[in-house]
């Protein structure tokens, strides 16, 4: 797990280390944008605009979404709060059922406690009968 | 005090919970497979869920079938798969199948000083189902959506109670 985090870190960190591409988080700080338009904006082909919007996408700071032939690109914080909100209500799922489950644990303790003593009590001896 | 609970996100498509029972592993996993006891946990009883019917063959190759109803839900709603692995006291693999791109699930028990460490894991197919799981609110288990956004409300308002 923590490899995955260390992983997502190095990844915005390589993202971030180009001019161009800080450029177009700025741009998109403003508003979403297209594929086309960010490629027009920063003097660049389709291809290559494109390039710079997977490493984007890969470092989970931009999300993109195809809409007909259009793409368009947004920042991704908002997803990654989204995902962290999940997480949590789905660890809440959770807590709550292995609460609920420690209680059956509990109970299973004490009866099989209980039915050892009376094991002992109850077991037949060595000489009893068959 | 209470064990807690922790959940990440290992990789694009599996996600991990852990927690630690203070009990030997032994009955850690009879609560997992013996439907009677099965059915007493697996929904909450804070959640206004009510357990319809909780068939489950806790066995390698066996199935299980678990049904909820809610006051505001007009249908009950079935969760249902099958067991891929069933190692007493050790290791339990099942499928989830109410939806598309369930993911395979598998918990473990490890004992140590009588205490148990539970791990389970839910993998999914791949990131996108993962990633759709969450987009869409539902709760990693496969379920529609909308039955789970229900769920969500209940765990909002426990939150923060």
């Amino acid at each position: 797990m923590v490899q995955f985090r260390r992983a997502r870190l190095d990844a915005s960190f390589a993202a971030l280390s180009d001019a161009t591409r800080r450029g177009i988080l700025e741009r998109l700080g403003h508003g979403d944008a297209s594929i086309t338009d960010l490629a027009k904006q920063f003097r660049m082909t389709l291809t290559g605009m494109k390039k710079h919007v997977r490493v984007l996408e890969q470092a989970g700071l931009v999300t993109t979404e195809k809409v007909g032939r259009v793409r368009t690109c947004r920042l991704g914080w908002r997803r990654l709060d989204e995902e962290a909100a999940w997480i949590e209500r789905y660890r809440q799922l959770w807590d709550a059922r292995f609460e609920a489950l420690d209680k059956v644990v509990d109970e299973l303790k004490r009866q099989e406690r209980a039915d050892g003593r009376r094991g002992k009590r109850t077991q037949p001896g060595k000489g009893a009968p068959r | 005090m209470k064990n807690p609970t922790t959940v990440e996100r290992t990789s694009e498509r599996e996600l991990v919970v852990t927690r630690t029972f203070d009990a030997p592993a032994h009955i850690v996993f009879a609560a997992w497979t013996r439907p009677e006891l099965l059915k007493r946990w697996w929904v909450p009883p804070s959640f206004g869920f009510t357990l319809v019917s909780c068939e489950a063959d806790a066995r390698t190759g066996g199935t299980y079938r678990f049904v909820f109803s809610h006051p505001d839900l007009e249908q009950p709603v079935a969760f249902f798969g099958n067991y891929l692995e069933v190692t007493p006291n050790s290791r339990i693999v099942w499928t989830n199948e109410e939806g598309e791109d369930g993911p395979v699930s598998t918990v473990t028990f490890e004992e140590r000083d009588g205490k148990t460490r539970l791990v389970l894991t839910e993998l999914y197919p791949s990131k996108e189902a993962l990633d759709d799981a969450i987009a869409s609110g539902s709760s990693g288990t496969g379920a529609a959506p909308e039955q789970f956004e229900l769920l969500d409300e209940v765990l909002v308002a426990l939150a923060g109670r």
